[in-house]
């Protein structure tokens, strides 16, 4: 009995005045506060937003939702939404689907796991696609295949390079096989782009793995990392399994890319706009944004 | 549990693999080996031969044999210098105007550190890219398993055809239970799910063609090959009345159309 009673924990009355306080007493909405995820240090969340989603103490990069990156590196007001209607359908009766696309638009706040359109960075104008993460990982079906394609499509017939950032679990099992086709059509879109002599830009955010590191994410002309985003084509927890052995510190993270030369440049948050503005610069056609009359496409 | 009894007939033991349709369709075939950039990746199979009189191009995903094979052949999991293996003899038939057979078994891409490091998902993403815009015949077939990704980095293709018994998905049954309902015994509800047959792939446009096959694989399989090199020679010779443009026009439409949604 004795030894039993050694390993309780106490109860007093103050403990249960603490726990009465927690619950009980007005506290800071979650909305407005939060905390990060590494240092635990407690944070506004308008202070930030204002920092780029970094946090001020421990660098630590909370992710960002497809509104936040185009609001980001956009110049203001400048960005125009193309195909914001398209809607995922539950070609394959899989079970579940509709609740969970349900659920993803409640999360998000947007219809599908890409936003697309075109923008003006520092004045040159570029299309531009951003997943979105609280949307099923911004796993591609579909939506997000049909989506991108069109935008690839559309920058090829007005001369406009392609700016993507990419966020994504990979191909949305629900979809079964057209998921896995998405992969072949944007990469056929991207490809005619990229023949037609345009610039395509992909700067990977943290995570990018899957059908989409193994499609568009990984065909750009230059290829950006944001720091320590996990990039690669199977999850660690899938490799793990398959070695039978746990994984290096700092692999599969975009500083371990561009040590082995898949990445060209890992790029600050706060650096991303400039140094996407210096590249298009470079990359300036004469003809951009002049429909080309040849409907080759 | 019609859907999981293909994915068993499709991981069979015996059951013919790339190899066997190279040795057997393909007259005088000639080995082409290594990527010219890291190693020669096993799991693939690459040369050229004879299709009747036509030269072609033949690439195959191979599982093994034995153990012993099975191990060497990485179990037909193929890491990056296995798909720019591949794609280095695509290039080589485009520039000779020759057809393309892709023969596909395979549980995935290889998930590993190695594969990891030298570019797994790059690698599979050129060649999609690539493929799209080859300027000769291509034409490939699902002879086993058409694990995802690792799949698709070899069927890019005009046409995709497929053994009544192969199987083609964007995750594996199990992967697909245990991400699903944190279940791995509820596999075969997911085979049935993920839509993965030939029957299924044919209503869903994804392959052209099922190819039947004899109940006993030890025997019947002559008449099979016999079948498929016929067809795939009138396939071929079709394809090769078109120009190139009009190849990659073909192909990029074929793939535009894919996926359903609401505007």
């Amino acid at each position: 009995m004795l030894s039993k009673k050694l390993f309780q924990r106490p109860k007093n009355d103050l403990e249960n005045y603490e726990r009465a306080v927690k619950e009980g007493c007005p506290s800071v909405p979650d909305e407005l506060c939060m905390s990060c995820p590494k240092c635990k240090n407690i944070l506004f969340v308008s202070q930030l937003s204002e920092a780029y989603g970094i946090c001020p103490k421990c660098g630590h990069l909370f992710r960002m939702n497809a509104r936040q990156r185009i609001s980001m590196i956009a110049d203001e007001d400048s960005f125009v939404e193309h195909d914001a209607q398209l809607r995922s359908i539950n070609l394959l009766d899989f079970p579940g689907y509709e609740n969970k696309l349900k659920h993803a638009a409640l999360d998000s706040g947007e219809k599908e796991g890409v936003v697309c359109g075109e923008c003006t960075i520092s004045s040159y104008r570029t299309c531009l696609f951003v997943m979105e993460p609280n949307f099923m990982m911004g796993s591609m079906g579909a939506v997000v295949g049909e989506k991108i394609t069109r935008l690839f499509e559309y920058a090829a017939r007005y001369d406009l390079p392609v700016i993507g950032y990419t966020v994504s679990g990979g191909a949305r099992m629900q979809e079964g096989i057209m998921s896995l086709m998405q992969m072949a059509k944007t990469s056929g879109a991207v490809k005619r782009h990229s023949d037609a002599g345009n610039l395509y830009i992909t700067v990977l955010t943290d995570p990018t793995t899957g059908g989409v590191s193994a499609s568009f994410a990984m065909q750009g002309d230059i290829i950006l990392a944001e720091p320590k985003a996990l990039i690669g084509f199977a999850g660690p927890r899938v490799i793990e399994q398959t070695i039978r052995q746990k994984l290096p510190e700092g692999f599969q993270r975009a500083e371990f890319l561009l040590e082995k030369g898949f990445v060209d440049a890992v790029v600050e948050r706060q650096e991303q706009k400039e140094y996407l503005a210096q590249l298009l610069a470079l990359h300036c056609k004469k003809t951009a944004g002049e429909e080309k009359q040849d409907g080759s496409l | 549990m019609e859907a999981y009894k293909r994915v068993e007939a499709a991981r069979a033991k015996g059951r013919p693999s790339g190899k066997d349709f190279i040795e057997n369709m393909i007259d005088g075939f000639v080995e082409l080996h290594g990527d010219r950039r890291f190693a020669d990746d096993k799991a693939v199979i690459a040369g050229v031969g004879w299709l009747n009189d036509m030269p072609i191009t033949a690439i195959a995903i191979e599982r093994g044999k034995d153990t012993k094979d099975k191990v060497l052949r990485n179990f037909g999991c193929a890491h990056p210098e296995g798909y720019r293996k591949a794609l280095r003899q695509m290039k080589l038939a485009e520039k000779f105007h020759r057809p393309i057979v892709c023969f596909i078994d395979t549980s995935g891409a290889y998930c590993g550190i190695e594969a990891e490091e030298r570019g797994q998902a790059q690698a599979i993403a050129e060649n999609l890219m690539e493929m799209m815009t080859l300027k000769t015949p291509v034409i490939s077939i699902l002879i086993g398993e058409g694990g995802s990704g690792g799949a698709l980095g070899l069927a890019v293709s005009d046409e995709v055809w497929m053994m009544e018994n192969a199987v083609y998905s964007v995750i594996s049954p199990e992967g697909c239970a245990t991400i699903l309902w944190k279940d791995s015994s509820k596999t075969k509800e997911a085979a049935e799910c993920l839509k993965l047959t030939a029957q299924e792939l044919l209503k869903l446009k994804v392959v052209e063609r099922i190819v039947r096959e004899p109940q006993d694989y030890k025997k019947g399989f002559e008449k099979v090959y016999q079948r498929l090199s016929k067809d795939l020679y009138s396939a071929f010779s079709q394809g090769q009345r078109l120009s190139g443009e009009e190849l990659i026009q073909r192909r990029y439409r074929r793939f535009r159309k894919m996926g359903q949604f609401l505007e």
